[in-house]
């Protein structure tokens, strides 16, 4: 079963809700927002698309693996960063003195704020189409030896 | 017995939260305690030891990055708890 007008307008809105998302997420250091507001836009928006496409001809879900490597790839993301201030002999999870800081109020500034808000977001969207999609569906197949 | 129970104790939490807010300071002293301890120095030196505008952002991913990655870890833990709860089949 398909509806029309359902898959219309979600084809025009899902882009802008993701760019909205986007943009909350790049702005995380400078605006209200961050990496959990923005992740959960954009996790949002792949609910939308995941509802709304769920019955038609063609396979139009977020597969597992993606959505799992979206939520093991922030987490790694993050620990990495922090890793790497013990590799310059600081401790772990240290901005200052290691990442580059930039002028405030620029885009690229705040050092590793970026960075970690980016994977706080992949991480938050994974996390959100995961639940909804295992909740859903009653959980992906056990892909392994049986 | 069992009502009588429940409302000596519902009285005595909620004597105690009571006396807790009146003794809380009034809304929009200067002199609260919440003015006085870190704050002042995050809202002064956040930008400069972080370079970002967003003092919130400058707090909970640089000096309370370690406990972010904790609420991180949180949201991991749930996926995995659900994925190990609905997974079809059997594993051996």
């Amino acid at each position: 079963m398909t509806d029309m007008v359902l898959e219309t307008v979600a084809r025009i809105i899902i882009p802008f809700i993701q760019l909205f998302g986007a943009y909350v997420l790049m702005h995380g250091h400078l605006t209200p927002g961050g990496g959990f507001s923005g992740g959960t836009i954009i996790g949002a928006s792949l609910i939308l698309y995941s509802m709304v496409f769920r019955f038609s001809p063609r396979k139009h879900r977020i597969e597992h693996d993606t959505s799992l490597l979206f939520e093991a790839g922030g987490a790694i993301l993050y620990i990495l960063m922090g890793l790497l201030g013990i590799l310059f002999s600081k401790s772990f999870l240290t901005n200052r003195g290691i990442f580059p800081l930039g002028v405030p109020g620029e885009l690229i500034s705040g050092g590793m704020i970026v960075v970690i808000t980016l994977g706080i977001g992949m991480k938050v969207a994974g996390t959100v189409i995961t639940l909804f999609q295992e909740l859903l569906e009653g959980g992906g197949e056990h892909h392994g030896h049986n | 017995m069992r009502i009588f129970l429940s409302t000596v104790i519902l009285l005595a939490i909620s004597a105690l939260l009571i006396f807790a807010v009146a003794e809380m300071p009034a809304f929009g002293e200067g002199a609260a305690l919440a003015h006085e301890g870190i704050m002042p120095k995050f809202v002064r030196e956040a930008q400069f030891d972080t370079g970002a505008n967003n003092v919130i952002a400058a707090i909970i991913l640089d000096y309370r990055a370690y406990d972010t990655l904790g609420e991180a870890t949180v949201l991991f833990v749930a996926v995995v708890a659900v994925s190990a709860m609905l997974t079809k089949g059997h594993i051996k």
